[in-house]
């Protein structure tokens, strides 16, 4: 035994509360990181998808013969080679994993092929010939809310419904269909493993899900399957349906060889779902003080043509439809239609985005009305701590610092020059459509609140194991690493808990560990990381309790200044501790939407400056910056990264961001006309994060991934407002809608 | 695929003669065959073709990059280089392929039209002059006959004084025109129009371009009513990207604004 010398005092390296480099930040920016794209087997095949070209059409017969005529062709599967359950889907199985007699959207697969190399797929996948017979396409949700074509039905009723105020705002408000739009196209590589079962290795956000209806499917049993975490370029919510998955799985068993798929961008734009566009009516009473006495909404949202999320993203939609302001009267009606546009799903705020549009407008209108400051406005009405969200009566347990939002917003100094003399940071930008005097400038404020985890009553935890190895520890997980930081903040975690400075994470399969649930809902740092927390502490407290310790440190364990354990004996023993976490329950709610049903909340507000070419309709969106309740961060660096992304995000929704429609059809499945923002159209952020201790995540941290993309939306359709003195009543804002309204 | 590499003129013309389709920059073609909207059996490889690279003055070879004339280019033209895509796509993309593609919305091509250009066309038989209004003939359609190779764009050789490009977008940069066009004004006040996105193919705004011509010092009135005549004159559509009606406007009010800078 040793004696201590020259031990450092103090804290690991790369604990929570610093902001360590990403492990796999280098080998992105090289070129050298493994995306589920770069995924290659010997002997693999390619395999490419048939898609409907009708928004609804019968399917009347289909000829392979003419693609496996061609050589290098080794399978042409439809709907009748499916083994198991036909149909696959995240909360109601009603999706056809191929379509049988019906095509029900414009894009729906309906046969898939491999083939020795992509060309010859492609070729293949063009050779089928389907004999559609074109039907009625349903395409207005008005129509389909009419026809009773829904997939949930919402109603929420709390407080005296009769309750007038004397001061009254109504608004009708639209959001179009807005895509993730992730850089990383689906991509996958089933491998069949020579005894009748398959290891997955694709695009996801939730591997246990896609397991799960990969065994339904395949009509396999759960350990003939196994899910792989993999390299991901972003998902945003479009990763957590199944697409390629159980296509891929058939054709690897089918062929006997790993098959490889690769979506094109325009497949990616009809291969995964999109965010719900939205048709929202508010009504909103006040007091001549401004306190809200009332407020009735009601919010359309089209599923598209199958179930996907639509039941919980309209859920979400109608809980947050206030937002965060308190009301005692208050009624909100809600409906998830069923059409033949394109199915919609997650997406990056889940609901919360398209009502927040709705209720901002709605709360400058009432200032307007009120003749009072907008910021004023909300500070009256904030929902805080030991409030009752106004939809569902919950009172809010965690801290909830809406005021503190509102006072850091007003605080936050506005940028004191005009418009710019270099054309590019103006409207148009390189365009140089615009000058100074064609430029007027606006402020925008709003506010949004957001649920974070599962809800509903829904069984949300997360499992994580800790293991001690020889350079120190690993975090083994299936939870997903889209690109949001996981993979840092999980060693950060264990870090801090085991006191130790070298930890990794390693992404394990579905067959070496339980669900870590997916990668959405703001959740992973607060469910992984909290069975990370848990599992590092407790197999802490067991060495040291082994031997009698009271430091666990890089060198061992340490009894006073004595070196009892060195780590090469703590390596050589079986060390490990797995822990399931749990956030505190939910429930269902009642006929009336009562009820208790979200773990946690999250606040955020935004102020959003903008130039406007009036009489073009051009934007330029200067200024958004934020105030964010984070609990705490644990990586400072990652939570204004999802801030700064999370905020263009919101910026796109709000000035470009759209697919188009026509009778059931992507007008604009590509990045030519798909428009994401550019760095020239990226505005400047100064984020301020307010921690708050109380929350249930480790350390008090909440999720962070969301918030960002709520309100930042509504607070640059509310600036341009200002500046236009248009309505602005559909995001996103076309320079029609400016210059010509 | 095969691919050839000609290294003169004549070897990329007798390239083409067995239908092959020729290559610059490929930011349109591999689109195309990404696409899947084409395959082409052969290809006339044309970015190592020296003499279409060349630029003598008024005369710019069918191979210069969009990255040489956004510096070197006449002011206008400069300008519309500056907004082709993004640094990549002007690195590779030609003015040749501009013209191949004859996209309504092509950035190069309301420049060709106010200032009167022409372009060169050569085959076997020898080259031809053919006159920017009489090459464009539809939507991604031209006068140029499939054995004939883009060889040059032959601009006068004088330039309008004064001259502006611009383009509307519904992104501030990287985005495919919703209308673009230059206004060029001369000494002696005569004006031209040239305009992109709202027609078939690029057009003139000849009604405008008289009134405003005959104005030496134009009024308020006056630039009120070359905004109206230019709504008027276009041809626009409505589709995914835009509406007609938002088109016409634009088009008015950029050629006014245009005007404006060429008159400061
Ligand atoms: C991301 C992106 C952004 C873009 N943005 C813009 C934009 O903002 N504005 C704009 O105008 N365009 C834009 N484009 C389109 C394209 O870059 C331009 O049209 C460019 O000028 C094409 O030139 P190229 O040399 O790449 O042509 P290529 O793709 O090589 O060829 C285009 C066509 O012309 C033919 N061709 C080429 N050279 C000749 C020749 N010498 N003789 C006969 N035929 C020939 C080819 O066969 C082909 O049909 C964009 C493209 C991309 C991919």
């Amino acid at each position: 035994m040793s004696t201590r010398t020259g031990r450092k005092v103090g804290t690991p390296q790369g604990v929570v509360g610093t902001s360590p480099l990403r492990p796999d930040g280098i080998p992105k920016l090289q070129g050298r990181f493994e995306y589920a794209q770069d995924l290659a087997a010997e002997g693999m095949l390619w395999a490419a998808t048939v898609r409907s070209p009708h928004a609804r059409a019968r399917i009347a017969s289909i000829d392979i013969a003419p693609a496996l005529a061609i050589g290098g062709v080794h399978a042409c599967l439809t709907a009748d080679d499916v083994p198991g359950r036909a149909t696959f889907g995240l909360e109601h199985p009603d999706q056809p994993v191929l379509a049988a007699q019906e095509a029900r959207f414009w894009g729906e697969p309906v046969a898939v092929v491999a083939a020795e190399d992509l060309d010859t797929a492609r070729r293949a996948a063009a050779a089928i010939e389907v004999g559609y017979e074109p039907l009625e396409a349903l395409t207005d949700p008005e129509e389909a809310n009419r026809r009773d074509e829904v997939f949930r039905r919402m109603r929420i009723r709390r407080g005296d419904q009769s309750v007038r105020g004397a001061v009254v705002v109504e608004g009708e408000y639209e959001v179009g269909m807005q895509d993730q739009a992730p850089l990383g196209t689906e991509a996958g590589l089933a491998v069949p493993d020579g005894q009748g079962g398959v290891d997955l290795y694709a695009t996801s956000q939730y591997v246990h899900v896609d397991q799960e209806q990969v065994v339904a499917s395949l009509g396999l049993r759960p350990d003939q399957v196994r899910s792989h975490p993999t390299g991901i370029g972003g998902a945003f919510g479009a990763r957590e349906d199944v697409n390629l998955h159980i296509h891929l799985c058939m054709l690897a068993l089918h062929t006997g060889r790993p098959v490889k798929m690769v979506y094109r961008r325009s497949e990616s734009f009809t291969g995964h779902v999109h965010r719900h566009p939205a048709w929202l009516r508010y009504r909103h009473e006040a007091d001549r003080d401004g306190r809200l006495v009332r407020v009735e909404a009601s919010v359309v949202l089209d599923g598209g043509a199958y179930a996907s999320t639509t039941s919980a993203v309209l859920a979400n939609a109608c809980y947050f439809a206030v937002g965060p302001y308190t009301c005692d009267s208050v009624a909100v009606d809600g409906v998830g239609v069923r059409t033949n546009n394109p199915p919609c799903g997650a997406m990056r705020g889940f609901g919360a985005v398209q009502v927040c549009f709705g209720y901002e407008s709605q709360m400058d209108r009432l200032a307007h009305a009120l003749e009072m400051d907008p910021l004023t406005l909300r500070e009256i009405n904030a929902l805080e701590t030991g409030h009752p969200l106004a939809t569902t009566g919950q009172v809010i347990q965690t801290p909830l610092p809406t005021v503190e939002v509102i006072k850091s917003l007003q605080a936050m100094p506005l940028p004191e020059a005009g418009p710019s003399d270099l054309p590019t940071e103006l409207p148009g930008g390189s365009g140089l459509t615009s000058e100074p005097q064609h430029v007027t400038r606006g402020v925008g404020y709003a506010l949004g609140i957001k649920n974070l985890g599962f809800s509903e009553g829904s069984d949300d935890y997360a499992q994580a194991r800790v293991r001690i190895t020889d350079s120190g520890a690993v975090v083994e997980t299936a939870a997903i690493e889209v690109g949001q930081g996981l993979v840092t903040v999980l060693a950060q975690i264990a870090r801090s808990a085991l006191g130790i400075s070298h930890v990794e994470v390693a992404h394990v399969d579905t067959s070496k560990i339980d669900s870590a649930g997916s990668t959405s809902a703001s959740r992973q740092t607060q469910v992984s990381g909290g069975a990370t927390l848990e599992a590092a502490q407790r197999l802490r407290e067991r060495i040291l309790g082994q031997f009698d310790g009271d430091v666990l440190d890089d060198e061992g364990v340490w009894r006073g200044d004595t070196l009892v354990t060195p780590w090469t004996a703590l390596a050589a023993g079986d060390w490990e501790e797995t822990v399931t976490f749990r956030h505190p329950p939910t429930t269902m709610t009642d006929d009336n939407g009562q009820g208790v049903a979200h773990a946690d909340f999250a606040v955020a507000g935004h102020r959003a400056v903008v130039d406007v070419d009036v009489e073009l309709g051009l934007v330029k969106v200067l200024r958004v910056d934020t105030a964010q309740d984070v609990g705490l961060a644990l990586n400072p660096q990652s939570v204004r990264g999802q801030i700064e992304g999370g905020i263009l995000q919101g910026v796109g929704l709000a000035v470009m961001e759209e697919l188009v429609m026509g009778e059931g059809v992507i007008l604009n499945p590509t990045f030519t006309d798909y428009l994401l923002p550019t760095i020239l159209d990226a505005p400047e952020v100064e984020a301020l994060l307010i921690e708050q201790e109380g929350s249930w995540g480790p350390y008090g941290a909440k999720g962070v991934g969301e918030p960002p993309t709520i309100s930042s939306t509504a607070a640059v359709a509310a600036a341009i407002r200002a500046a236009s003195g248009r309505e602005i009543e559909r995001v996103p804002v076309r320079p029609q809608d400016i210059a010509l309204p | 695929m095969e691919i050839v590499h000609p290294r003169s003129i004549e070897e990329a013309i007798a390239g083409l003669s067995d239908g092959a389709v020729p290559l610059a920059g490929g930011t349109d073609l591999m689109v195309e065959v990404n696409f899947g909207h084409v395959r082409p059996e052969n290809v006339v490889g044309l970015r190592r073709l020296e003499p279409l690279r060349e630029w003598d003055g008024s005369r710019i070879g069918a191979g210069v990059t969009w990255r040489r004339i956004e510096k070197e280019g006449p002011t206008a033209l400069a300008e519309a280089a500056r907004t082709v895509g993004s640094p990549q796509i002007r690195n590779a993309g030609t003015i040749g392929g501009n013209l191949g593609t004859a996209s309504p919305a092509g950035d190069g091509h309301p420049f060709l039209a106010a200032v009167d250009a022409s372009i060169e066309l050569t085959s076997a038989g020898g080259s031809r002059l053919v006159a920017w209004d009489e090459f464009f003939v539809g939507v991604k359609k031209t006068a140029r006959a499939p054995d004939e190779l883009i060889t040059a764009v032959e601009l006068p050789d004088e330039l309008p004084e004064r001259q502006a490009f611009g383009k509307i977008g519904i992104r501030n940069a990287m985005v495919i025109a919703t209308v673009c066009a230059v206004v060029t004004r001369s000494e002696d006040g005569r004006t031209t129009v040239g305009l992109g996105s709202v027609a078939p193919t690029p057009i003139r705004a000849p009604r405008a371009e008289t009134m405003i011509s005959s104005a030496a010092k134009p009024t308020d009135a006056d630039l009120a009513e070359f905004q109206r005549l230019v709504s008027e004159e276009v041809r626009p559509i409505t589709d995914h990207r835009s509406t007609e009606e938002y088109r016409r406007h634009g088009a008015g009010v950029l050629a006014r604004r245009l005007l404006e800078r060429c008159l400061r």
